[in-house]
């Protein structure tokens, strides 16, 4: 069989192109057994992955396109077993460097859907200059972080996430180090598209899904994961019904950002300072709250958002879509050169000959 | 220089072979000095080897010991093995370049300097009290000391360039006299001259009068008593060109691919000596080349073998430390069983060791440098045009066997070049990626490790592949079905498969050929790698003494040639040359439970020819009396 394979078009009309498009799509409708496998699903009860899973086994048929041509790339950690449950191609490969092989496969392959699944430890603490470099290279792939802000699979040591003073196995004493914000690193590197989702929320995490599928070049989601053994219920404000509506901050396109009890709180920028805060609208006035804009070209207003995260323990987070703008993708640039190479100079057989023979040869009779 | 017949009456010397070494700063355009004259020799038909020598900083401080960059050329009328050993003419820009240089000069050779460099300061610089070019210390030599960069200015004053950018064209006013002292054709040089400034007309029209004027030079002074002729080589039948190890081994990995129908995905970080490679390739688009330079080396193969997994030729290029950044995905490479060549262009080490300079110390690292039992082949090239063949090699028996294949290379052969024969392209077999394309299980059930009985080859499923969804990593497989195994008696057994199908690939290793011309022969010479030069210059230097000896080299160090060991047990002696402490002779020791003799050179330069033959012939002499 031939590697390149006849693709699906643009699927919308309007010059933006999906991140699918290329991929053919299914020809009868999947659902979500055609994504199961028959390997037993081993995470601990309770473990927030299984939602994820299930979310994604449900997302995939939606996203209509070959099971085969799904590709699914992960790291080591617990969320890196995943590839294992999904009936697609998958790769569970080594710590820290799925980024760099999902690299590989997307720029090989224009009719491929590819996913990358990852935790905090792998893809921030092993694995971090990957994904800083995939994300500003803009690969065409979604990136999914498994963040429980904890090692599981090494049973329970800090990871770059967990917040100051972490008793843990291995800081006994606390941690010492400060946690990265994912989404500030991601948005530091110009990531083109960035969301936070959380495990428990279905509705949103597959919306979350769709959009980053739909998005051309490297897709960014952090999804809020809970391991209910090491590090149990440290999403519990943005989880909790009782606690969730002071904890989310909503994130929606063309809407002000309002959040709270009956909407009473709102992000606005500080005149002075011009950073992004949180104040109490009644104080401010509705006309002075932000209006989301996920395409601001700027990754700095996206960045000003994700600085309104917690930073120590979870007390509250945006949610939703931080950035979604255009811009080419690595991989569709570096086939469109081996085309264009390919389309202005002879590359058969004798061309090739010609290239090895060289411009000074000499003929011995 | 070795004079075969003298022509006093038009004052040219016949010559077989003349070994010349350009020296200068770094900024002096040696190496482009060197590269055009072994271009203009072996156009002439000579045979040729060269052996270019400089600092890894760029531009090292001006007129230093550190800062001086030298090429060797070595050109003959017949087929020659090394560099040579010592130069018979030294052109030394300034005074540390004859400083660094003047110890390896035969006694009674050429010396050609640039005396507007032999200034008090440049002089004081490297510890010369007097200048050597006046105060006799050179006696034993033939000094010719001219003002090169002056006479270089004067020649191109009429194209305005400033006072340093007209000194900037002597290494072309050298290479013009050179050239007349040598007989060479300067066409080539005229025609390159006039490609490379094709946009700089200015700098085009400099060089080029500078390089004829140079030339004029040498036919109108009387400071030359001779000129010398080296008659072409006779070389069998065919079309030549000069080709370096890198780019040989560039064309390999492209012909390869060809060969195989696949596009090539190289994904590689940049590292000395092996960037050529990546420059190379980067060239190369139009033959379904793609080159990404990744974050750092394990991106590189990572990605690399993200292509293979989607079905392409991974290929990843690097030298001793960016291997060992290799090594966990070679690793899952071995696991996975995937199609992937890495080339690892060797340099001296350990650590950063001498970036520039060279060695074949990588061996044990490539064998064993991984966790767990994970047996990979490698193959290791002799010659610069050799890395042609060897990049072709490494790309079927890793298509074939679907595994990780190392090339050796190194720092010698990959700036080292040579007269190549440019083989026919038509004439290599097609390589079959055979990709899997139905379910090979009952019950249309695909299993990725369920084996060729031949080969213990796994299929290469890709996706896009609809039927043959599955799943890989670096965990433990399951015979057959590939899926995730802790059991005991399934990982003793996978380990011991995956050691099969690597030692199988000795089906595909022809026989290790002795050269043995007497037959008698009691000691053999062992080698791999680029000590294939100085060793089979040796041997001949040891047999024409009327001595016998055998030798022989090898390209499969993994696995080994079926015949290696009765190989072995059938000499009273086995000497192993190598630029390391004896890495080959560990292995074949293990191995074979040979008693061979390590012979280790590690100078970070190629082992000096004349110091092994006279080495051999004790050995030799030494058998011969307890025998």
């Amino acid at each position: 069989m031939s590697v390149e394979i006849s693709t699906t078009s643009n699927r919308s009309g309007n010059g933006h192109r999906s991140g699918l498009a290329g991929v053919p799509l299914a020809v009868e409708p999947l659902n979500r057994k055609d994504f199961t496998t028959d390997q037993e699903v081993r995470w601990c009860p309770g473990c927030g992955d299984y939602a994820v899973l299930s979310a994604f086994q449900g997302f995939m048929p939606e996203a209509g396109i070959k099971r085969e041509n799904t590709v699914i790339i992960s790291g080591i950690g617990c969320s890196s077993r995943f590839p294992y449950y999904v009936d697609s191609y998958g790769m569970h490969s080594i710590h820290g460097r799925a980024p760099a092989i999902a690299t590989g496969v997307a720029t090989s392959r224009p009719d491929l859907g590819v996913w990358v699944v990852t935790g905090d430890g792998d893809a921030l603490s092993i694995g971090g200059n990957h994904l800083i470099h995939a994300l500003r290279r803009n690969v065409n792939f979604t990136i999914l972080l498994f963040n429980n802000r904890i090692y599981g699979l090494t049973k329970g040591q800090y990871s770059p996430t967990s917040e100051i003073g972490k008793i843990t196995k291995s800081t006994p004493y606390g941690s010492l180090d400060n946690p990265f914000n994912p989404l500030s690193l991601a948005l530091g590197a110009e990531a083109t598209f960035v969301a936070r989702t959380v495990d428990s929320d279905r509705k949103h995490l597959t919306a979350m899904l769709a959009a980053a599928a739909e998005h051309r070049g490297a897709s960014f989601i952090e999804i809020y994961q809970n391991c209910p053994i090491f590090n149990d219920d440290a999403f519990a404000a943005v989880k909790d019904k009782d606690t969730k509506a002071e904890a989310i901050i909503p994130l929606t396109h063309g809407e002000p950002i309002l959040f709270g009890i009956d909407n009473r709180l709102g992000v606005v920028r500080d005149r002075q300072t011009g950073e992004l805060k949180v104040a109490e609208v009644a104080e401010v006035g509705l006309e002075n709250v932000v209006v989301h804009d996920e395409h601001h070209p700027d990754p700095a207003y996206a960045f000003g958002l994700s600085r309104l995260t917690t930073p120590g323990v979870l007390e509250r987070a945006p949610i939703g879509i931080f950035r979604n703008v255009e811009a080419p993708a690595y991989d569709d640039l570096a086939r469109e050169q081996v085309a264009a190479a390919a389309e202005k100079y002879d590359s058969d057989d004798n061309a090739l000959q010609q290239m090895i023979n060289g411009r000074d040869t000499w003929t011995v009779d | 220089m070795t004079t075969a017949a003298s022509q006093q009456e038009d004052a040219v010397k016949t010559l077989d072979r003349v070994v010349i070494r350009f020296a200068g700063d770094s900024g002096d355009g040696m190496q482009l000095t060197g590269d055009r004259f072994t271009a203009e020799s072996a156009i002439f038909g000579n045979d040729i080897s060269t052996l270019p020598n400089f600092p890894a900083e760029i531009r090292a401080p001006a007129g230093t010991l550190p800062g001086v960059s030298s090429f060797q050329l070595h050109f003959a009328n017949r087929d020659i093995m090394t560099p040579g050993d010592k130069p018979d003419v030294l052109v030394a820009m300034n005074p540390a370049a004859l400083k660094a240089n003047i110890g390896d000069l035969a006694r009674g050779g050429v010396i050609i300097a640039d005396t507007a460099d032999f200034t008090k300061r440049n002089l004081d610089k490297v510890g010369y009290a007097s200048n050597p070019l006046e105060d006799g210390s050179l006696a034993d030599y033939q000094v010719h000391a001219l003002d090169l960069t002056g006479m270089t200015t004067e020649a191109v004053k009429e194209f305005g360039l400033t006072r340093k950018d007209a000194g900037r064209s002597k290494n072309m006013y050298a290479l013009g006299l050179l050239s007349w002292l040598f007989h060479r054709p300067v066409e080539p040089t005229i025609n390159f001259l006039e490609t490379r400034f094709a946009t700089k007309p200015q700098l085009r029209d400099s060089n080029i009068k500078a390089f004829r004027t140079g030339y004029a030079f040498g036919e109108t002074t009387e400071v030359f008593a001779y000129s010398y002729e080296v008659a072409p080589a006779p070389m069998p039948k065919g079309t030549y060109r000069q080709i370096s190890g890198n780019l040989a081994l560039a064309y390999g990995l492209i012909a390869g691919a060809r060969k195989a129908g696949l596009p090539l995905f190289l994904g590689a970080y940049p590292i000395t000596p092996a960037s050529d490679v990546l420059h190379e390739l980067s060239k190369h688009k139009r033959f379904g080349v793609t080159t990404f330079q990744a974050e750092d080396e394990i991106a590189g193969v990572g990605a690399a073998l993200g292509a293979s997994f989607a079905g392409h030729l991974g290929v990843t290029t690097s030298s001793g430390p960016g291997i060992s950044l290799k090594m966990e995905t070679i690793s899952l490479a071995v696991m996975t069983e995937l199609p992937l060549v890495i080339c690892d262009i060797q340099r001296a080490g350990p650590s950063t060791g001498m970036p520039t300079k060279t060695e074949q110390a990588d061996l044990l690292q490539v064998m064993y440098g991984r966790n767990g039992e994970a047996p990979v082949p490698v193959l290791a090239a002799q010659s610069p045009s050799d890395c042609f063949d060897t990049a072709v090699e490494a790309v079927r028996i890793a298509v074939k066997y679907r595994t990780p294949v190392f090339v050796l290379s190194d720092g010698y052969l990959a700036n080292g070049a040579e007269p190549w024969q440019v083989p026919d392209l038509s004439a290599i077999p097609p390589i079959d990626p055979a990709f899997a394309t139905a379910p090979n299980g009952d019950n249309d059930e695909f299993l990725p490790y369920k084996r060729d009985p031949e080969t213990l080859a796994r299929p290469w499923a890709i996706p896009g592949t609809a039927g043959l969804e599955h799943r890989i990593g670096g965990i433990e497989k399951a015979d057959g079905t590939g899926n995730v195994s802790y059991d005991p008696a399934n990982h003793d057994a996978m380990v011991r498969i995956r050691q099969a199908k690597i030692d199988g690939i000795v089906a595909d290793v022809p026989d290790l050929e002795v050269d043995d011309p007497s037959g008698e022969a009691r000691v053999l010479v062992l080698g791999w790698g680029s000590t294939y030069g100085p060793i089979t210059a040796a041997v001949r230097r040891v047999r024409a003494t009327g001595r016998s000896v055998a030798q022989a080299h090898l390209r499969h160090l993994n696995p080994f040639p079926a015949n290696l060991g009765e190989v072995l047990k059938s000499y009273d002696r086995v000497i192993v040359p190598e630029m390391n402490l004896g890495q080959l002779a560990l292995l074949l020791r293990g191995k074979f439970l040979v008693d061979v003799q390590s012979y280790s050179r590690v100078r970070g330069l190629p082992i000096s020819l004349s110091e092994l033959a006279e080495d051999l012939q004790t050995e030799i002499d030494d058998l011969g009396v307890t025998a």
